[in-house]
């Protein structure tokens, strides 16, 4: 098939469907702040695998998930009980479940080594996983599981999109939250199960946790962060197979986790917008606008006393302003000479008259806001330059146009900052579209004509 | 050369009971499980338990770092067949392993806070990666090293006898040197930062208000369970090292309120989890037996019931459960765990009987009070009429528990049987009975009166909310309430008003001989 030997295919495609499925099961908790249930559980069926041998007495596939899973859901109820009824935490009763009933699953494991028949139980291979032994079963069970593990997410998607960010409005809603989480878990502990056999007890809940937090990163809506989960899981199962099927010698379930990790990184780094770099470049755009937005303030503080003449400003002058170095004040120049917002003349820089245009724009919002803060916000007066100076760069021109509607209405606009920047002085087009009748008032007031 | 073993320990042993080899694996087990639980109580109150469970998974890198760096400084002479013996190189993994451990806490922190990683899955994908590299580095060395994956997650406990060391000329079990040292170290770290780690586990804000770096004693922390982890890691495995860091702490928080006694019970318990994990163990010993038949009567029941039903006919196996030795750690494990759920169940300040007591005493006072009370409305409505035992018992709810209450009245002597007119069981309060009975139905009416007239509740709904105040109205509140309401004669809906004294002629006194 494909070119492929029947084995290859055979574990290419169950270690592809199970990253799939527990991408998708395990994005839900990776939402719901769960990601270490996956853990636990997988823990916790060590113990079923062990007593489903002792009952059964011999290695059945079946019979070892049945057991997995019983003890599995076993161990999700006692951290459910255990954080709702008593004072320990959910930290806490995650790993209580999970390492005493793992201590249970290595005792009976090592009583079953000396019964004559222990040496065909092959637990061994639950913990560490072995992808390259997977067999026509075990693909049948990952696909019987999946497909019924996406269908449930299917038919519950509303249900379980609105449990997982808001469970208060699922139960105020009269939906039965206890039973949805209860099979939201149901899903975590079958997929976990069926997982088991391939990559093993430790490295199970990376499968689940770790395509779901790369999807993160690259989208806001649940819809396509599932899709991307899905995406990772199969490609981190078919290409971590397939790199330990060539890479000689290499255990497939760790590369498989390691392929996973890669995603990661790559989207920690790279996703737009979430990713760390895109973080990084918004943050020193971020610095960048506030000091170009101070540079033009202070100049225009130098310039206005004179308007509309425009003085040429020394670099002493704005270093003394402000805690720059001259350095930093001369790159912020040419930066602003390139947009054409200042120009160099004898004895410093001034503003171009496009260049009041912007500052102006700039100390307008500035105090506006600062004259908001005075007024309506009740904030000590010796707090607000300070305050002004941040929010200025991240307000919209929208609400800045609203707040200086509302002053106007409430009859306060500021008397003694009748030095307001006269924006459209320069005969530019309006900035804020103001209404016409607030003009008068501004004159009745004995502020300057706007 | 035969070391002799120091005369401290022959008497210890002496003294215990045990052969040397139990000895040493015994005494082992209990200096992990001590270190482990007194740190454990930290990371259990600091809400950080699964960190102790990524540090021992995400260690083992580290491990394979230490060994990879000496085994490559140390080219010995190379065996027949290419193979090399190489004596596990404990310091330098101890080295490797810390930094790893450190650096999955660092790593964890850097994914929550940069990337906005919640901080559980933040460690979810920063140990499991650190653990596939570490079974990948295992992997590429499996050639030339005995160093098993599995032997990292339940350890060797059991061969702590046969590996020893020669200290000032006396014989030692290395694992149990080691572990002396450590905890040595764990008790000396608490005991000397007690203060620190006390205020930065409750109140971290309070902690750097006072100038005490939070973010220092966090790290320090860390590094003290790294190491905890790593030193234990070859005895007991990185489960039990988990199970030993957070369940008798968990179990510890759950008997007491005080940091001091939580330290000194977990560090109790982990010795407990030694001794009696051992003991469990060990196929031959009493505690084991006994386990043993429980669990075959268990399995054979449950094996008898699924070839029953699975043939459709009866069928009754016995499946004997035996064994000659468990796993010691995991037993440890175990143990630890059955500790917790007898501190969940018995814990006389937290526990769930308690709880379920208090619930069943406050409830049984409830329905007492409310059949006194129905007594009371009853005799005050019809004197001449008596209530009958079944009518009261239906009235209160029915079932046991109203039974139950009845019983306890008329134990007490508060109200008394006899037989009706014709033949049935009949109700009354006796004097002690109606003076209890006066003041609920007082309370009752006063609160009704109250609710009415101060706070203007419509008449319709003033019965329930009384109904249930009335059980818990003091006597100075009492007084209050009615000061408020200028002691009325009736109530909103116009019954009389028990007063202290008199009233009591409303009983139907004449049939009270």
């Amino acid at each position: 098939m494909f070119g492929l030997s029947y084995n290859t295919f055979l574990v290419l495609a169950g270690s592809g469907l199970l990253g799939l499925t527990a991408g998708v099961v395990g994005a839900f908790a990776v939402l719901r702040r769960r990601s270490l249930m996956g853990d636990a559980l997988a823990h916790a069926a060590l113990p079923g695998l062990c007593i489903a041998f002792l009952l059964y007495q011999q290695r059945n596939f079946f019979i070892f998930l049945a057991g997995a899973t019983v003890t599995g859901i076993l161990g999700v109820l006692c951290v459910s009980w255990l954080r709702h009824n008593t004072r320990i935490k959910e930290d806490a009763a995650i790993g209580l479940v999970l390492s005493v009933f793992f201590g249970m699953g290595i005792v009976l494991s090592s009583i079953i080594q000396d019964l004559p028949t222990g040496q065909k139980a092959g637990l061994d291979s639950y913990l560490l996983g072995q992808t390259a032994g997977m067999v026509m079963q075990d693909l049948i069970s990952i696909i019987a599981v999946s497909l019924a593990a996406l269908l449930v997410l299917l038919l519950f998607f509303k249900e379980f999109t609105i449990l997982s960010f808001d469970p208060e409005y699922a139960a105020v809603q009269g939906w039965p939250t206890f039973l949805l989480d209860l099979a939201m878990m149901g899903l975590l502990v079958i997929t976990t199960v069926i997982g088991l056999p391939a990559v093993g007890v430790v490295l199970m809940a990376a499968l689940l946790i770790i395509p779901g937090v790369a999807a993160r990163f690259w989208t806001d809506q649940l819809k396509w962060m599932l899709i991307l989960a899905a995406l990772f899981g199969l490609i981190t199962g078919i290409a971590g197979t397939a790199a330990s099927a060539t890479l000689s010698d290499l255990p497939a379930g760790p590369v498989i986790v390691l392929t996973g990790t890669i995603i990661f990184l790559f989207s920690m780094l790279f996703a737009p917008r979430r990713g760390i770099l895109s973080r990084g470049i918004e943050h020193l755009r971020l610095r960048a606008t506030i000091a170009r937005q101070n540079l033009l303030r202070s100049m225009y503080e130098f310039t206005e006393p004179a308007l509309p003449e425009r003085r040429a400003i020394a670099i002493e002058e704005l270093t003394r302003a402000r805690s720059w170095s001259a350095g930093q004040v001369e790159r912020l120049l040419s930066r602003e000479a390139r947009r054409s917002h200042v120009e160099p003349v004898a004895g410093g820089w001034r503003l171009t008259p496009s260049g009041v245009e912007a500052a102006a724009q700039v100390v307008r919002s500035h105090r506006l806001w600062e004259t908001f803060l005075i007024e309506n916000a009740e904030i000590a007066p010796d707090h607000v330059d300070r305050d002004a100076d941040q929010i200025e760069h991240i307000l919209s021109p929208d609400l800045l146009h609203k707040l200086e509607e509302h002053l106007r209405e409430a009859g306060r606009w500021p008397r003694g900052a009748g030095e307001l920047p006269p924006a459209s002085a320069h005969a530019t087009p309006a900035l804020f579209p103001t209404p016409a009748q607030p003009e008068s008032k501004v004159a009745d007031d004995g502020g300057k004509p706007l | 050369m035969i070391a002799t073993l120091p005369p401290f320990i022959e008497s210890l042993m002496r003294l215990t009971g045990y052969d040397e080899i139990s000895f040493w694996i015994v005494l082992t087990a209990a200096l992990v499980n001590v270190s482990c639980a007194v740190l454990g109580c930290f990371l259990v109150l600091r809400r950080m338990s699964l960190l102790g469970d990524a540090i021992s998974h995400a260690i083992l890198p580290g491990l394979v770092l230490g060994f990879i760096v000496t085994a490559a400084l140390r080219t010995g002479p190379t065996g027949p067949g290419g193979r090399e013996h190489i004596p596990m190189p404990y310091f330098a993994m101890l080295v490797g392993a810390l930094a790893i451990g450190v650096i999955t806490a660092l790593l964890t922190e850097i994914v929550h806070r940069y990337a906005k990683v919640p901080e559980d899955a933040a460690m979810g994908v920063v140990f499991t990666s650190l653990f596939a590299i570490g079974v990948i580095m295992i992997h590429r060395l499996a050639r030339n090293v005995d160093l098993d994956p599995g032997c990292v997650l339940y350890g060797m406990l059991e061969t702590a006898a046969l590996d020893t060391v020669e200290v000032f000329g006396y014989e030692f079990s290395r694992p149990a040197a080691n572990m002396a040292v450590v905890c040595a170290a764990v008790i000396a770290f608490v005991a000397l930062l007690w203060k620190e780690l006390k205020i930065v586990s409750f109140d971290p804000q309070l902690a750097t208000a006072q100038g005490i770096n939070a973010q220092l004693v966090h790290y320090l922390l860390m590094a003290m369970v790294a190491t905890v982890t790593v030193a234990a890691f070859e005895a007991v495995g990185s489960i039990l090292v988990v199970a030993m860091l957070i369940a008798p702490a968990a179990a510890a928080y759950m008997l007491t309120d005080r940091l001091s006694s939580m330290v000194i019970l977990s560090g109790t318990m982990g010795l407990i989890s030694a001794v009696l994990g051992r003991d469990l163990a060990q196929g031959n010993s009493l505690s084991a037996r006994a386990v043993c038949a429980v669990l075959s009567f268990f399995f054979s029941i449950g094996s008898s019931v699924w070839h029953s039903l699975s043939t459709l006919s009866l069928q009754i196996d016995y499946v004997p459960v035996q064994y000659a030795r468990a796993s010691v750690s995991g037993m440890g494990a175990v143990v630890a765990g059955a500790l917790f759920v007898a501190a969940v169940l018995f814990s006389p300040s937290h526990g769930l009987l308690v709880k379920m007591m208090r619930q069943f005493n406050l409830t049984l006072r409830i329905v007492r009070e409310d059949a006194l009370a129905l007594l009371y409305r009853w005799q005050e409505i019809a004197p001449d009429r008596s209530l009958e035992h079944a009518q009261a018992a239906a009235a209160l709810g029915g079932g046991w528990f109203p039974r139950l209450a009845l019983w306890w009245l008329q134990r007490e002597g508060r109200i008394q049987a006899w037989a009706t007119a014709d033949g049935k069981r009949g109700l009354r309060l006796t004097d002690k009975g109606a003076r209890q009975a006066q003041t609920l139905v007082k309370s009752h009416r006063l609160w009704e009166s109250y609710l009415s007239q101060v706070l203007g509740f419509p008449a319709d709904h003033l019965h329930a909310p009384a109904d249930r105040t009335e059980h818990y109205i003091s006597e100075g509140l009492l007084r209050e309430v009615a000061r408020e309401v200028e002691h009325p004669h009736e109530d909103p809906h116009g019954r009389p008003i028990p007063r202290r004294e008199g009233s009591r002629v409303d009983l139907g006194e004449k049939d009270l001989q």
